[in-house]
């Protein structure tokens, strides 16, 4: 079997849960898992020390890591990592490390992986209207889906060795822009709720915002909404031209389901979709349909969620 | 005066239905258009182009039928098209050697890319190129401002980060808040005229290969109700059944 190296998520300051996934799908790949944490501080790796499934944990400790930088983070990464199959998250950073660790290894990388047996790996295509498996011959990098794999448990125990790690930045972060609001990008979220055209306006989008607040989600838009409305930024969109997301729970407002929005969004593992069209192609996509006006069905729905989470 | 290349695919319509025959994608039905990514790409170049000088020239790779992309670059302002000819399945390391071979052989210095194309949305090739040239790339990117040297926007975690880069360097990019421009007859005309540069190139053995491309399946029926009063129903079962809330 070949050996395996798991790249660590980190998502604020801390070893992201994706990362027991991340394992999770290379002991599918390979034996001997090495999980590498990228670190500027190897006390962010000590949360990692009960993580189940692997055989070696580095902290990889740079200052390169202060910042992203995709050469830097990738000639880190090459210098301390063992040989051996590759496996990231395909989060939009990752999957751009995953690239350049592979063409520094010569090596090729195939993202966006949603299963594994032995090795044929299968990801979406055409984000998602189609499955394309592939055969892989030696070691490759891996970036795999969120949401898709089972995580490990957090009841082993691996020493962590602790290396120090260089590279060169070869971009310089001139500054850095804090979203004006403190809700989660559509990237980021495990749950998402979207807006459609059928919002009327997007100052209905508030009646979304304050569920989100609720769930601590983000919100999200069509491709539709975001053409129409000049307030509803690309950067909500979620489709084929926009993001494609992969959450927990993803919740369609208003949203017909057109071909390229359902692309982008078809893969969350449960769909609830409120439409007034009872026939919109949303709902065969959607776990559970409520064929109702966003103005009846969003006050029921916010009620309901603060009882239960509050 | 910089020398700037901008990598362009075909892919089909994204408002096309994907179908299958034979266990692979059959796109012998299905309008191509450039990559939506990529034309934002093109954009960037041409405003890269005006804000510096140079020159910027569109590479592709594919047989014939992939001139329509070089064309439709053409026609929007890009000064040279080039067709790597190969109709071959490459993996992203041996595609990645051709395209970066090229460019350096060429003498580019700047390339821009769209994000992920709108087949395989994978997003290897701008950051991958890169680092076989040894170069800096900076992905995802929204925003250029050529004033002062060169800074470009991307997201980072909680917002944004403005960053500093010079040449050589590979930009993918994303939508932002740019315009893309569209072709004039003038450019339509002179794009029908334009010479396609085909160049030969003859790849490395790939070492991941296409097994099958199938349809997903389908997902189970889901649970329809009538009224805004089921979303308290729809709470619930999120809870009880689907255990996410």
């Amino acid at each position: 079997m070949t050996d395996t190296v798991v790249i660590a998520e980190i998502n604020k300051g801390k070893v992201s849960p994706t990362t027991n996934e991340l394992i999770s799908a290379a002991n599918n790949l390979g034996s001997n898992c090495t999980l590498v944490i990228p670190c500027t501080d190897s006390s962010l790796a000590d949360q990692a020390s009960n993580i189940s499934g692997v055989g070696k944990i580095i902290a990889a400790k740079s200052s390169v890591f202060t910042n992203y930088d995709a050469s830097g983070w990738a000639q880190a990464l090459d210098s301390v990592a063992p040989q051996g199959i590759i496996v990231t998250a395909a989060s939009a950073q990752s999957k751009d490390l995953a690239a350049r660790i592979a063409a520094r290894r010569n090596v090729s990388v195939v993202q966006d992986v949603i299963s594994i047996d032995g090795t044929t790996l299968s990801t979406p295509i055409y984000s998602g209207k189609a499955i394309e498996k592939v055969a892989i011959n030696g070691n490759v990098v891996v970036s795999i889906r969120p949401n898709v794999f089972p995580g490990v448990s957090n009841d082993g125990s691996c020493d962590i060795q602790v290396i120090d790690a260089s590279g060169d930045l070869a971009t310089a972060v001139k500054e850095l822009v804090e979203r004006a609001s403190t809700r989660l990008d559509v990237s980021e979220a495990n749950i998402i709720i979207s807006g459609g055209r059928g919002m009327g306006s997007p100052d209905n989008f508030s009646h979304l915002e304050a569920i989100a607040d609720t769930l601590g989600a983000a919100v999200g838009a069509s491709r539709a909404a975001v053409d129409t409305w000049d307030d509803i930024p690309h950067s909500m969109q979620v489709g084929q031209t926009g993001k494609t997301v992969n959450p927990n729970l993803y919740i369609a407002v208003g949203i017909s389901g057109a071909i390229q929005h359902l692309a982008g969004m078809r893969s969350s593992k449960y769909i609830v979709a409120i439409n007034k069209d009872a026939d919109a192609p949303i709902f065969q996509y959607a776990d559970y349909g409520i064929v109702s006006t966003w103005e009846e069905a969003l006050p029921v729905l916010s009620s309901a969620l603060s009882n239960m989470l509050s | 005066m910089v020398k700037i290349a901008v990598l362009v695919k075909q892919v089909p319509d994204t408002n096309s239905k994907i179908q299958i025959s034979n266990d692979r994608v059959d796109l012998s039905s299905v309008k191509m258009v450039m990559s939506p990514f990529d034309e934002f790409a093109v954009e960037n170049a041409l405003l890269h182009k005006e804000a510096v000088g140079g020159t910027v020239t569109a590479i592709t790779v594919g047989g014939n039928s992939a001139d329509k992309v070089l064309k439709d670059a053409k026609a929007i302002g890009v000064d040279e098209i080039v067709r790597l000819d190969c109709t071959e399945y490459m993996d992203s390391n041996a595609f990645q050697t051709v395209i970066s071979g090229v460019i350096s052989q060429d003498g580019y210095e700047v390339v821009y890319c769209g994000k992920s194309s709108a087949d395989t949305g994978s997003g290897s090739t701008g950051p991958g190129v890169a680092e076989k040239l040894g170069w800096a790339s900076v992905s995802n990117v929204t925003d250029i401002q050529f004033t002062d040297g060169m800074t470009v926007t991307v997201p980072a975690e909680g917002g944004n980060a403005i960053i500093n880069v010079s040449a050589p360097l590979v930009v993918s990019c994303d939508k932002g808040s740019i315009k893309v421009r569209k072709p004039n007859v003038k450019g339509i005309m002179m794009a029908k005229r334009a010479q396609v540069d085909v160049k030969s190139v003859n790849p490395n053995p790939s070492n991941v290969t296409v097994v099958s491309q199938t349809m997903p399946a389908d997902k189970p029926a889901g649970k329809k109700f009538e009224g805004g009063q089921s979303a308290e129903t729809v709470v619930q079962l999120l809870r009880e059944e689907a255990n996410i809330i």
